[in-house]
């Protein structure tokens, strides 16, 4: 047995096996899969048949993988508009878990999971962690919400199948967090790099340390690579990106591996196709567009091409893990959380990159677009940290300066930095406000 | 010679000066003077207590910004003309004054007390004597 983690190579699981399949065997288990999913929800989904139907196109039309290109896209909104079970494919006696997202306006999206998609899940999961360097001997606080949201639970039958400890915590309440991580002898943590931030100052305000925390496994929320530097220097850890959303299973789609270079996609089950997110034209890989997916094996709510709106590419070079499953590009920016201030295309992440080149500064911001006599102003606030505190007034205007100049460098227009108080902005438990937007428009 | 003194970052709003003062009355930590540096946006609130380690864990727990800064008090006749002979000396040892400040207990004996930053505190303390200038210890700021 295996009592040091630290002492093995990059991560190997049994469940990681199809991560390795030859490229052309990968290929062929894709297509019968494909073809098996739409003959499923064209017989089961009424308006995906409708929209196959309206394009002329039955199941019998998807005879390669690239014939998937030809097929309708799916919305969020239409899971919205299907509120609650519109989208079933399975009869609710099948149906052993609903998920739901939170809906930040109106109604939440709710997913579905039989008990084979559950473990289809449950495998992605084992294989996210196996690829984060995890295994038996581990042990996880799961500090992703457990309920509605599929974080917690997601992470949760993933990380107790690879045999790791899990610590079902939850998120929130700070102080019993950092107690159970250093009592427990916590080697892996689950959270959003957010709260990762605001763990780490809350540990340094109360001089208490990590413990054995060794590694973080951080996703539902982009997150920059110039934070992953902060948060590795900083907690002493290494810190691994994973992607995922409800609407096509939860965690468990991509993960990084140990070469922490983009992150592969578990395509066996998820299907990648990346899009021109405006004329909705499949690009080549290596392009930059928008992620859509598809649901290979997912029985109760087969996604066929949902427009995911994260902006990423997707890479065919081989990794030097091994894993032949193609890798996407650190989502960065989702086309919907881009925002437009005076006819530039802005996104969190490019400012969030920006303030951290200042020396000295946490990331703890907000961008907030107002509009004053009819034009956009973006106010940056960013809080104030000991190490970037200097006992002068002059001092403090140079720290602004030098932040309002890396900001303004990448923006290429004029913006207002604001320094406040630390623990003024809102912290985030699970997901940060980035952006708040109080243009009326 | 040196004294320790903290400085915390305030946004310029109001009751942000009253949150730092509960909490070192809560703590229980005497006060000897404070001076406000201030611009449209923020503030810098320099204080000069008894026990500077104490207020600043204080502080600090209260999620207070604090930087600890050197600065020397030094004696100012309390005369007309007092503080530009005390100056005159700065100019002679080849000080220059960031900032100063007078300490709140004001004069006794016709003498006065100002607290003055400058970049090398301990180049100054000792030139600033060899000028003519009487830099006072601890035990004669805190002690009174």
């Amino acid at each position: 047995m295996r009592t040091d983690p630290s002492s093995s190579g990059p991560g190997f699981h049994p469940a990681s096996a199809p991560d390795y399949l030859p490229r052309r065997q990968l290929g062929e288990l894709q297509l019968r899969r494909l073809q098996a999913i739409v003959t499923r929800a064209w017989e089961r989904v009424t308006v995906f048949r409708e929209r196959m139907s309206a394009n002329g196109l039955t199941p019998a039309d998807v005879r390669r993988l690239e014939d998937l290109g030809r097929l309708p896209f799916t919305v969020k909104s239409d899971l919205r508009d299907a509120y609650p079970f519109g989208l079933f494919a399975s009869p609710m006696e099948e149906i052993v878990r609903l998920h739901a997202s939170s809906g930040t306006t109106g109604k939440p999206i709710v997913v579905a999971y039989t008990a084979s998609d559950l473990q289809v899940w449950q495998s992605a999961m084992v294989r996210t962690f196996a690829a984060c360097g995890l295994h038996a001997g581990d042990v996880l606080q799961n500090a992703f919400g457990y309920g509605l949201f599929t974080g917690g639970l997601g992470a949760h039958s993933g990380a107790e199948a690879l045999g790791a400890t899990v610590i079902p915590i939850s998120g929130g309440n700070t102080e019993r967090q950092l107690m159970v991580m250093k009592d427990f002898g916590v080697t892996a943590l689950c959270c959003t790099p957010s709260y990762f931030l605001h763990l780490m100052e809350r540990a340094r305000e109360e001089k208490v340390d990590l413990g054995r925390l060794r590694t973080g496994v951080f996703g539902a929320e982009p997150w920059s690579d110039a934070m992953r530097r902060h948060i590795e220097a900083e907690g002493g850890i290494k810190a691994y990106d994973i992607y995922g959303l409800s609407e096509i299973t939860g965690p468990g789609v991509a993960s990084e591996c140990s070469a922490q270079d983009g992150l592969h996609v578990f395509e066996d089950h998820f299907y990648p196709e990346i899009i021109d997110p405006e004329s909705g034209e499949v690009l080549p890989d290596g392009r930059e567009g928008e992620l859509v997916l598809t649901t290979l094996s997912k029985q109760a709510m087969p996604m066929i091409r949902y427009r995911t709106r994260d902006i990423t590419t997707l890479e065919t070079e081989p990794c030097p893990c091994g894993r032949t499953i193609r890798r996407i590009r650190r989502i960065g920016r989702r086309s919907d959380d881009m925002f437009i201030v005076r006819g530039v295309n802005v996104f969190p992440s490019q400012i969030e990159t920006a303030i951290l080149a200042v020396e000295g500064v946490l990331p703890h911001y907000q961008i907030v677009l107002t509009r004053e006599k009819g034009l956009d102003e973006v106010e940056v606030r960013i809080e104030v940290t000991p190490e970037a505190f200097g006992d002068t007034v002059s001092a403090l205007e140079e720290l602004r300066e030098a932040l309002s100049r890396s900001v303004e460098h990448v923006l290429g227009i004029r913006v207002k930095v604001h320094l406040v108080e630390p623990r003024s902005l809102a912290r985030s438990e699970g997901k940060a406000k980035r952006v708040v937007d109080q243009r009326r428009i | 010679m040196k004294l320790t003194q903290l400085s915390l970052f305030l946004e310029n709003r109001p009751g942000q000066l009253r949150v730092p003062c509960e909490v070192l009355g809560k703590a229980g930590v005497d006060m000897l003077t404070l001076t406000l540096a201030d611009t449209r946006e923020f503030g810098i609130l320099r204080l000069l207590v008894r026990d500077a380690a104490r207020a600043r864990i204080a502080l600090e727990e209260a999620g207070c910004v604090v930087k600890e800064t050197e600065v020397l008090a030094v004696e100012v006749p309390d005369r007309p003309g007092g503080l530009a002979e005390v100056l005159a000396g700065f100019d002679r040892a080849g000080i220059a004054v960031e900032y100063a400040y007078a300490l709140a207990s004001g004069s006794r004996d016709g003498r006065a007390v100002l607290v003055f930053r400058v970049a090398d505190p301990d180049d100054a303390a000792r030139k600033l004597p060899e000028a003519g200038v009487r830099v006072l210890s601890r035990e004669e700021v805190l002690g009174g």
